[in-house]
């Protein structure tokens, strides 16, 4: 399976992200902002956390501007599998790739800790290996969580099964304890929470694991 | 422009002496002008210079096989094995912190991430130990919440972990609050960078961010006391910009491998004159600079402006003339400047040219190794006198007291807004002991811990200092790490006080011969003096970050504390658990009383029973040190960590809360504790059975309370407090 890894010039999670993804046996090449094109023959792109353009203004909001974000529309227009991560997640959203925004954590201060999430749906290649109900365990790490949509966006996410992970405990106001969703193809994921950081042994936690091995699954029977 | 005539009152504004400046006429054979007077007194502050401390400086351990680089450079490095090297110092940023807080210690992390990268070392965990004055005085809350979100602020956009810490509060800290960052980096052992220049006529280069007016004088200003002007000087505090300082390192580390890099040294404190005059000073070259090539963000910035400018996230580099293509489209790439602003000369000058006209022409070496040394008068801190009239307390009770204090209470509030798990290499997170994070790609792992108890250095400067390496060794090895080296901030009041130069003397001389017999040599260190307002000064803070190896993943002490484990503690015998308390957190916070000695430090037994600890690591679930709150609070904290109660068997307040040192809480398994006691026995560590760990209470002293009940008081303690 070939992956590509967006690298902005802010983005602190990158090197995790790949580490995750190789662990599953994934071909990942590292793809720099000002490229204009994505790497050729590629059936996944992740978009890591970090600060991208160090958010001084809306997170993700110049990323999205950024040349190889074209392409990654793109390629999700295309049917291409996505992944955004905590800034990545602020970056689909700013795309529109993903509907609604990530506010300021409701209580100000950003927020390090690992937080139970529940699967909401197994219907989709980053949940399948698990079953809808499940809870598993993995760090958030934002200042920008709080997720938020309109009422009808809202409604239309859970009546389509797009919410993908919900927090247990919700750490950041966001609607619905939403932690995560899809869009409407299934096939671009957008996530608060971390899993790239438990998905070792050494990370204390492999809970997060299931999620890039479920996507490398997916290719390797295709 | 014109520039200000040199009176009596701009030379003492300079932090001159009538005598250094005495001096800085003698070495030019004529009065300084306007700009070379802001260089010389960039130049010979305390803060850059170290005049009051070096004498004593001089003093400690900085060898031993494993030391690399010791002090000297940028930051301290330590072979940790497999041709790489561990890369770390710690740093004050005191005095900016309390006049801004948010980007005093912002610009502080800034700093010391730089110091390590600038050596070739990615970094790769930080941590920050934090002082402030009581909680109910007026500025508290304000410089709690402001400099721990400019702590994270900078560090998590940056990108590196924070693995620990420490808080703490002391009405002494209500006119000068602590902020010491300590980051390390790793390295390779035979890719480091130096900043030593060679080579004549070699193009001196700018990297980085432009050039403001920010942070002009503000070492400066660091090496004086507070007084009620202090509003006055808050232009003298850097701002910070995390998300250039990332683009910087990853700059720079790409512009390593290129090969072009001579030689490079980051801009701290006295910017551009600091960073030039080392290079030349250090290479035996001059220096020639021209200022209208500088990249600058203000309009009509003067020389003297340009030369003690303190704007963060900037580099100089010596540069290898046939790569400089190569060079430049790194930092083309990364959106960062990089101009050529001069060169190396083979003269013994520090020239300044600005739009053609001269500014400065100053004997280069002279500025740094004629900058003044003094041997300080000061007079020994006087004996404390023993107490033993502590009265018997209800241990919940004062365990109750303790951990709703924000001294003793849980400091999630705090490092919940640090990124702790970024890089994905973090083993194991703030909270309790050492921080411990795998060298990435390997099977090995690093512990980092800072640690110094200032009532014990007030009391007793010389055991206090012992005591501050101590407890980091004793933390390191209770997660199973060899402890390999040391990094010191020693944080005091004002040095022309013999009594203050006396607690830095005594905590020298403790420290020396703590890290001496622990073979945890001095790598590198920064030392903040005058931190005294209106003649109040600060509790004499020794900060001793410190850094160990575990060799296999599998060495690790993890901490896990089950239902059953028996609790032995390792360094106190039976028959006396422990014993003193004078100085101990309890007398501070329960009895509102800081009397007595501090605690002896047994420097041997300290050895003895580390080694004990590691070399009997695969019987130990968990492990604690006693320090604070002695065996009580270790107790408590071990077992709120696991959500297990703990009964403890020893009844006396001495027992429970005394602070003698040397000595471990491990649980073990019940078939494995007899075990223990032997293996003690044969090593001959004193060695004590003290209760169990189990159910849902804590019981010690004849009381009990649900382990529930105290867990909330323990965190919420801290932001009920201060937040």
């Amino acid at each position: 399976m070939k992956a590509a890894v967006i690298v902005f010039p802010g983005s602190n999670c990158d090197r995790d992200l790949k580490v995750a993804l190789e662990a599953q046996g994934m071909d990942v090449t590292m793809v720099w902002h000002k490229d204009t094109t994505l790497p050729d023959g590629l059936d996944f792109v992740g978009i890591p956390g970090g600060f991208s353009f160090g958010d001084y203004l809306r997170c993700g909001a110049i990323a999205a501007q950024s040349p190889i974000c074209r392409s990654v529309v793109d390629f999700a227009n295309k049917g291409g599998y996505v992944f955004g991560v905590c800034n990545g997640f602020q970056i689909l959203t700013e795309t529109g790739l993903l509907p609604g925004a990530l506010l300021r954590n409701a209580g100000l201060k950003y927020i390090c800790k690992t937080v139970g999430l529940k699967v909401e749906t197994a219907d989709s290649a980053f949940t399948s290996e698990w079953a809808k109900g499940d809870v598993i365990n993995v760090p958030i790490a934002h200042h920008d969580g709080n997720y938020n949509a309109d009422a009808d966006t809202l409604a239309r996410l859970k009546a389509e099964d797009r919410i993908a992970f919900t927090y247990t405990d919700n750490p950041n106001g966001a609607a619905d304890d939403i932690a995560g969703i899809l869009s409407e193809n299934r096939r671009v994921l957008g996530m608060m929470p971390h899993p790239e950081r438990a998905s070792d042994e050494g990370h204390g936690s492999v809970e997060g694991a299931p999620m890039f091995k479920g996507l490398a699954g997916l290719f390797e029977t295709a | 422009m014109q520039e200000p005539a040199i009176t009596e009152d701009l030379i003492a504004s300079h932090g001159f002496t009538p005598d250094e400046y005495a001096e800085v006429k003698n070495i030019l054979g004529r009065e300084p002008n306007y700009t070379e007077m802001g260089i010389f007194s960039a130049m010979w502050n305390e803060h850059c210079s170290y005049k009051s401390s070096k004498k004593w400086l001089r003093t400690l351990p900085t060898e031993g096989p494993q030391v690399i680089c010791g002090p000297g450079e940028n930051a301290g490095i330590v072979d940790i094995g497999d041709g790489q090297a561990v890369v770390f110092k710690m740093e004050s940023h005191n005095h900016p912190s309390y006049i801004e807080p948010y980007q005093g210690a912002a610009t502080g992390v800034g700093g010391i991430l730089r110091d390590v990268f600038t050596m070739g070392a990615r970094p790769i965990a930080s941590m920050n130990a934090l002082s402030f004055g009581e909680p109910s005085h007026h500025k508290t809350t304000q410089l709690v919440n402001g400099v721990v979100e400019g702590v994270g602020g900078y560090g998590n956009c940056f990108g590196v972990p924070c693995v620990g810490g420490e808080v703490r509060f002391h009405p002494a800290y209500n006119g000068n609050c602590l902020v010491n960052a300590f980051a390390a980096g790793l390295a390779d052992a035979d890719k480091i960078f130096y900043s030593a220049a060679s080579g004549v006529g070699m193009p001196v280069v700018y990297l980085g961010a432009k050039t403001g007016r920010d942070g002009v004088g503000g070492a400066t200003m660091a090496s004086a006391e507070f007084d009620d002007t202090i509003e006055e000087k808050r232009p003298t505090v850097q701002v910070g910009d995390p998300f250039t300082e990332k683009r910087l390192m990853e700059a720079t580390l790409e512009l390593m491998a290129t090969g072009a890099v001579i030689s490079i040294q980051d801009m701290g404190a006295a910017g551009l004159t600091c960073s030039a005059v080392e290079m030349g000073d250090k290479g035996g070259l001059g220096v020639k600079l021209n200022l209208e090539d500088v990249p600058q963000r203000e309009e009509n910035m003067t020389a003297y402006e340009m030369m003690l400018s303190e704007s963060q996230e900037r580099m100089l580099m010596v540069l290898k003339p046939e790569l400089e293509e190569e060079a430049r489209a790194v930092f083309v790439k990364w959106d960062l400047d990089f101009a050529i602003v001069g060169e190396t000369i083979e003269e013994d000058r520090f020239l300044i040219m600005h739009n053609g006209e001269m500014k400065a022409d100053l004997p280069l070496s002279k500025l740094s190794s004629t900058a003044p040394e003094y041997d300080r008068p000061w007079v020994e801190t006087p004996a404390a006198e023993a107490m033993d009239d502590v009265p018997e307390i209800d241990a919940i009770d004062a365990l109750r007291a303790l951990i709703s204090s924000p001294n003793y209470a849980g400091k999630q509030w705090v490092y919940e807004q640090y990124d702790t798990s970024v890089m994905g290499d973090s083993v194991q997170t703030p909270g309790l002991g050492a921080g411990v994070i795998r060298v990435h790609g390997t099977d090995k792992l690093l512990a980092f811990t800072s640690d110094v108890t200032p009532r014990y250095v007030k009391a007793n400067p010389v055991e206090g200092g012992k005591q501050a390496v101590a407890e980091a060794f004793r933390n390191l090895c209770s997660v199973g790490a060899k402890p390999l080296a040391t990094t010191d901030n020693m944080n005091f009041g004002n040095p022309e006080k013999p009594e203050i130069m006396g607690q830095f003397v005594g905590a020298i001389k403790g420290i020396g011969a703590a890290v001496s017999a622990l073979d945890m040599p001095i790598v590198s260190g920064n030392v903040s003096l005058y931190n005294e307002t209106d003649g109040q000064a600060i509790l004499p803070t020794p900060t001793i970050g410190a850094v160990g190896l575990i060799d296999h993943a599998d060495d690790l002490i993890a901490g896990e504390v089950r239902d059953g484990h028996v609790a032995i503690v390792i360094g106190a015998s039976q028959h006396e658990v422990g014993s003193h308390l004078g100085q101990s957190a309890l007398l501070a916070e329960v009895f509102n009383r800081e009397d007595g000695d501090a605690p002896a430090v047994d420097l041997d037994a300290e050895l003895k029973a580390g080694l004990f600890i590691r070399e009997n690591r695969e019987m130990i679930r968990a492990c604690s040190d006693l320090s604070d709150g002695g065996l009580a609070l270790a107790a408590f904290e071990m077992a709120e960590t696991a959500g297990v109660g703990v009964s403890l068997d020893p009844t006396t307040t001495a027992e429970l809360y005394g602070e003698d040192q040397g000595r471990y809480l491990v649980a073990c398994n019940f078939d494995q504790a007899e075990a223990l006691f032997i293996a003690a026995g044969q090593a001959g560590v004193p060695v004590a059975s003290v209760g169990s760990f189990g159910g849902d209470s804590v019981t010690m002293g004849g009381n009990s309370a649900d382990l529930a009940e105290l867990s909330a008081i323990y965190r919420t303690g801290f932001a009920d407090a201060v937040a």
